[in-house]
C-alpha cells in the first residue's frame, strides 16, 4: 500500500490481526485525496429525501438542487413532492444583495402551489457566507401558511456529511412533539428511524412487524408524512437503523419523550432476524415472541435451502466493501459470510471506532480496513488482496469495472430491494449474476491476480 | 415556475462542465476549490452518464478555511494530487463558495510554483467558474479558456495544414469523428478538449489513477502555430478561439454545432477553405446517403411537432436539423441564459416558421417544470433531449429520443453521435424510427410494413 496511500492518511487504514485494528476516523477530508464523502448539504438531503409531502426548497445556487433531483431509489405510497427539485436558483445580483427576500417569494409561491404539509430549506454553502437570515424568512413563512418551515442549516463546508445527518435529525426534532394522536396508540408501537423505504423496503419489514402483532407508528423518513412525525413522540419504541444518521434523533427523543431506542440492521438473515426478536424482548409480551420465532422460522427454513445452493457455487470468493454508513459494512460482512464470500477490505466513508472494533472483530487476519477512502486506495486494495467483488455506490463503481472486478450497488440509487429476508435473496442472485457473467471471461485475461 | 424558483432545473453547475473540459487534456485531474461534495455530486452525475472513472479533487473547505481563506488547504490539496496521481496538468476550478469569499486561485497557483520551483509541476490550469454565474456550458467554456490561457505559448512559426478545434460540449463519440473528418482534410487538428478517450475508454487490465487520451500539454502548447482556429457552437461568447485570435491573432472560425446538412456542410466548408481540399469522398458519400435518406423518410415527418430542449448549442443545432426535414419545432428550451438563443434558434428555423407560421416557441433560462407544463399545451409528438425529459414523454405518452448530457438511464450515451453528416444521419434515423415505431404501435391494426 506504500504509494497508494498518502501519508496524512495513514493512520485511517490498518490491517486486522487477532480480530483487531487500529484504526484513525471521524477526521476531516485531507484536501485533494478524491474522498469519496460528500458534504453537509448531501447529508441533510438524504435524511429528509423520502418525506414525501413536504417541499424541500435548496437554498443556493441551482447546482445542489440538480444534482439531488430524483436521485434516491425510495418510493411513496402517496404523494411524490419529494421526486421534484426546488431551488431559489441564485444568481450574481442574489449574492451580492442577498437572497432572502428571493428565499421567501419562492417558498410562498411553492406553498401555494403544492399546499405541501411542512417544508424544508437548506442552506448550502454560498447561504452561510452570504448571511442570510433563513431562520428568520422561515419563521414567517410558517406563521403566515400554518405550516412548519424548517431551516435546515446544510452549509457545504460545516462539517462533514455526518454533520449534516445531525442538522436533518434537528430539523425532525422540531417537528416531533408537534401534534397529537387521534386516537389511542395500540400497546405495541413502535417508529421505524433510518429506512428510506429504498424500492420499497420499509413496505418488506412493515410486513414483517404487522404479522408479529406490532404496529408502525411513524416512519423516519422512508415513506414518511409530516403529520405521522409530528405524532412519532408516542411511539413506545425506535428501532434505528442506519445509525449513523439517526442515532442523534433517538438520542433526542429518548431525552426529550423517553422515548427507548434499539439499534438494529436489516440486511442478511442474521441481522434480520436479530431486529425482530429485539423488538419482541423489548415488549417482553410471549405471543409476541413466539410470533417473531414462527416467523424467523418460516422465512429463514424457505431461504437457506437458496442460499445454501449460492453457497455451494460462491464459495472463496473475495469481497471489497466500502458504503457510506459503517452499519452497512458490518451487515454486508455477515451476508457475504452466508453466501461463501469472505471481505478482504472493509470500509467506510463515517465510521466511529467501535464500528471499525466491530469490523475488526468480524473480518480475517489481513482484511485491510479503511476509513474515508479515494480510487487509488480502493484499487489497489483490491488488486492486492485480489478481490472478485466490489460492494459500493455509483462512484465506486467504475473502479470495479474498469478493474474487471463484479460490482453490486448497495447505496441509496438502487432499485432492488435488499433488507429483509427476500432482499438477502435478491442480493444473492445480484451477487451470483454479477459474479457469473461471462463478460469477465473477455476482460479478465491479462488480468493478473492476488497481489502479484 | 417563477422568478423566484426554479423548479426541475435545465443545467447543472459551471465547475462540472469545467471538469469534463479539464478531462480533454491529457494527464489532467481536476481540483474543484470548495466543499467536499462538489467534487463528489460532480462526480456521481457524470459517472451516471459516462460510466468511467471520474476522479475529481477537492480541497475540501472547512469551517475554519471558509473564515480566513482557503490557501493553506488548496497547497495542501496540490501537493497530495501530484503525489498519489502524477498528473500532466491539474485544472482547478472554483466553486461559489470560494469565489464568494473572494480567494484569488490565481495568485494561489503563482504563489505554489514560486515555493516549488526545485521539481518539475504539472501544468497548472484554472477557471473561474462561481456556479450563480452561467450554467455548466459557461463553465465548460471558461475551462477551455484556461486552458488554452494556461498552457499556450507565443508563436513561433505557423505550422501548415495545423488546425485547433474547440468542438464544445460534445460526446466523446463526437470528438472522435471530429478527429477523423480532420485526418480526412489532411489537417493536423488539436482539439480543446478531447475526452474521447479518457471519459470513454476501453477496459483495463490494471488500474489507471489517470486514463488515457486527452490532447497533450506540448500540444496545446502549438495552438498559436495553427492557421486557424474553428469553434463551434453559436452560444459562444470569449470562447478559447476568441482568446487565441485576441492574444496572437490566430484567425477564428466561428460556426455552429454541425448538426444537420446546413451547419455539417458550414464545417465541411471551412475546413475544406482551410486544407485546400474538397470534401474527401467518404464524407461526400456520407453526405448523399444522408440526403437520400433525408427523401425516403420525408412522409413520416412532415409537421410532425417536436419539443427539443439541453444546451443552447445542442437545441439550436436539433432545431436546424428538424427545420430541413420538415418537423416543427413547437418549443426549443434551454436552461442556459444565453440572450442570442433565441435569434439563433429562429435564424435555423426558416422553412419551420414559414410552414407553421406562429407556432414556435422558444424559451432560455428555463426549467423542466416550465417545458413539461407548456409541452402538456403543445401536444408534441416526439420529444428529443437527455434523460432529463423522460418522466414528461412518459406522461404525455410520447417517444424520447435521447441526445446530449446527461442520459443516465440508457447505455451507450458517451457514444451518441450528433454531429457531422454521419451523425445527422444517426440522429435522423432514430428520430425517424421514433416516429414510424408511435404510428405502428398506435395503430389498432399493427401493419408488419409501416
Amino acid at each position: 500500500m506504500s504509494t497508494a496511500v498518502l501519508e496524512k492518511r495513514r493512520a485511517q487504514v490498518a490491517t486486522v490481526q487477532d480480530g483487531k485494528a487500529s484504526i484513525a476516523c471521524a477526521k476531516p477530508s485531507l484536501s485533494g485525496s478524491v474522498s469519496q464523502r460528500a458534504c453537509v448539504f448531501c447529508g441533510s438531503r438524504v435524511v429528509l429525501y423520502p418525506i414525501v409531502d413536504a417541499v424541500h426548497l435548496v437554498h443556493g445556487p441551482a447546482g445542489c438542487a440538480a444534482y439531488t433531483w430524483d436521485i434516491r431509489g425510495t418510493v411513496s405510497s402517496g404523494p411524490e413532492l419529494h421526486r421534484l427539485s426546488f431551488t431559489t436558483d441564485l444568481r450574481e445580483r442574489d449574492v451580492i444583495f442577498g437572497g432572502a427576500e428571493k428565499l421567501e417569494r419562492g417558498l410562498r409561491s411553492l406553498i401555494a402551489r403544492f399546499n405541501p404539509k411542512a417544508a424544508f430549506v437548506y442552506a448550502t454553502c454560498i447561504v452561510g457566507v452570504i448571511g442570510d437570515d433563513v431562520d428568520s424568512v422561515c419563521n414567517k413563512v410558517a406563521a403566515e401558511t400554518g405550516i412548519p418551515v424548517l431551516p435546515v442549516r446544510s452549509e457545504g463546508f460545516r462539517g462533514s456529511k455526518k454533520d449534516g445527518y445531525a442538522a436533518a435529525c434537528d430539523a425532525l426534532a422540531r417537528l416531533i412533539g408537534t401534534l397529537e394522536p387521534a386516537g389511542p396508540v395500540p400497546p405495541f408501537s413502535i417508529n421505524i428511524l433510518g429506512d428510506f423505504n429504498l424500492a420499497g423496503e420499509l413496505w418488506i419489514l412493515e410486513e414483517y412487524y404487522r404479522r408479529m402483532g406490532v404496529n408502525i407508528l411513524t416512519r423516519i423518513t422512508g415513506d414518511g408524512r409530516v403529520d405521522d412525525i409530528r405524532r412519532a413522540h408516542h411511539a413506545k419504541l425506535n428501532v434505528v437503523q442506519c445509525s449513523g444518521s439517526m442515532t442523534t434523533l433517538a438520542h433526542h427523543m429518548k431525552e426529550t419523550y423517553g422515548v427507548p431506542f434499539k439499534q438494529v440492521s436489516y440486511f442478511g438473515l442474521e441481522d434480520m432476524s436479530a431486529a425482530l426478536y429485539d423488538v419482541a424482548a423489548f415488549f417482553g409480551d410471549p405471543v409476541l415472541h413466539e410470533k417473531a420465532a414462527q416467523l424467523v422460522r418460516d422465512e429463514v427454513t424457505r431461504l437457506l435451502p437458496l442460499i445454501e445452493s449460492y453457497r455451494a457455487r460462491l464459495a472463496g470468493r473475495k469481497a471489497v466493501i466500502y458504503v457510506g454508513g459503517a452499519f452497512k459494512t458490518i451487515s454486508l460482512i455477515k451476508a457475504l459470510r452466508l453466501i461463501g464470500i469472505e471481505t478482504v477490505v472493509a470500509g467506510s466513508q463515517t465510521g466511529r471506532p467501535e464500528d471499525y472494533d466491530t469490523i475488526a472483530s468480524l473480518c480475517n487476519p489481513g482484511t485491510i480496513i479503511v476509513d474515508d477512502s479515494n480510487p487509488v486506495e480502493l484499487s489497489t486494495f483490491a488488486r492486492e488482496r485480489g478481490a472478485d467483488l466490489f460492494i459500493g455506490g455509483v462512484k465506486e463503481r467504475p473502479i470495479a469495472f474498469k478493474m474487471g472486478m463484479a460490482f453490486c450497488d448497495h447505496n441509496h440509487e438502487r432499485k432492488l430491494p435488499l433488507a429483509g429476508y427476500e432482499g438477502m435473496l435478491n442480493f444473492a442472485e445480484e451477487v451470483y449474476a454479477s459474479l457469473m457473467t461471462p463478460v469477465w471471461r473477455f476482460v479478465r485475461n491479462t488480468r493478473k491476480r492476488g497481489g502479484t | 415556475m417563477s422568478d423566484a424558483v426554479t423548479v426541475n432545473p435545465c443545467k447543472v453547475c459551471a465547475p462540472l462542465g469545467a471538469c469534463v473540459a479539464f478531462r480533454g487534456v491529457a494527464g489532467c485531474i481536476p481540483l474543484i476549490h470548495g466543499s467536499q461534495g462538489c467534487a463528489t455530486y460532480i462526480r456521481r452525475y457524470t459517472i451516471s452518464h459516462f460510466r468511467e472513472p471520474m476522479d475529481i479533487a477537492s480541497s475540501s473547505f472547512v469551517e475554519s478555511s471558509t473564515v480566513f481563506g482557503g490557501s493553506a488547504l488548496f497547497s495542501t490539496g496540490l501537493d497530495n494530487l501530484i503525489r498519489q496521481y502524477k498528473p500532466a496538468a491539474i485544472g482547478v476550478c472554483t466553486s461559489c463558495l470560494s469565489e464568494t469569499i473572494g480567494d484569488d486561485v490565481g495568485l494561489f497557483l503563482r504563489e505554489y510554483e514560486a515555493s516549488h520551483k526545485e521539481a518539475p509541476l504539472p501544468a497548472l490550469i484554472r477557471a473561474s467558474t462561481p456556479s450563480y454565474k452561467g450554467t455548466h456550458m459557461e463553465g465548460f467554456h471558461a475551462a477551455v479558456r484556461g486552458i488554452l490561457a494556461g498552457i499556450v505559448k507565443e508563436p513561433d512559426a505557423t505550422i501548415a495544414n495545423q488546425v485547433n478545434l474547440l468542438p464544445g460540449f460534445v460526446s466523446p463519440a463526437d470528438l472522435r469523428y471530429f478527429k477523423d473528418l480532420l485526418a480526412d482534410f489532411r489537417l493536423d487538428g488539436i482539439l480543446v478538449p478531447d475526452y474521447s478517450e479518457t471519459l470513454d475508454g476501453p477496459s483495463w487490465d490494471e488500474y489507471h489513477r489517470l486514463p488515457e487520451g486527452g490532447t497533450p500539454v506540448e500540444r496545446i502548447a502549438s495552438c498559436a502555430n495553427s492557421v486557424a482556429t474553428v469553434q463551434l457552437g453559436r452560444s459562444v461568447r470569449d470562447g478559447g478561439g476568441d482568446w487565441l485570435e485576441e492574444t496572437f491573432g490566430t484567425p477564428c472560425h466561428r460556426l455552429g454545432l454541425p448538426v444537420g446538412l446546413r451547419e455539417s456542410d458550414a464545417l465541411c466548408d471551412a475546413l475544406s477553405v482551410l486544407s485546400g481540399r474538397p470534401l474527401p469522398e467518404r464524407h461526400a458519400l456520407e453526405r448523399g446517403r444522408l440526403l437520400d435518406s433525408y427523401v425516403d423518410g420525408h412522409k413520416y415527418l412532415f409537421g410532425k411537432r417536436a419539443v427539443v430542449y439541453g444546451e443552447e448549442d445542442l437545441v439550436v443545432g436539433i432545431a436546424s436539423l428538424l427545420n430541413e426535414i420538415g418537423i416543427n419545432p413547437v418549443l426549443c428550451a434551454s436552461g442556459g441564459m444565453s440572450e442570442a438563443f433565441k435569434e439563433q434558434v429562429l435564424d435555423v428555423t426558416r422553412d419551420a416558421q414559414r410552414l407553421f407560421p406562429g407556432e414556435m416557441e422558444v424559451l432560455a433560462g428555463t426549467d423542466y417544470d416550465t417545458i413539461f407544463a407548456r409541452a402538456e399545451e403543445l401536444k408534441p409528438d416526439i420529444i428529443i433531449g437527455n434523460s432529463k425529459g423522460y418522466k414528461m414523454a412518459r406522461k404525455l405518452d410520447v417517444p424520447l429520443v435521447r441526445v446530449g448530457f446527461p442520459i443516465h438511464d440508457r447505455i451507450g450515451g458517451q457514444r451518441q453521435l450528433h454531429v457531422g453528416y454521419r451523425g445527422t444521419q444517426n440522429l435522423f434515423d432514430l428520430i425517424c424510427n421514433a416516429l414510424m415505431q408511435a404510428k405502428q404501435d398506435n395503430s389498432p391494426i399493427g401493419f408488419m410494413y409501416v
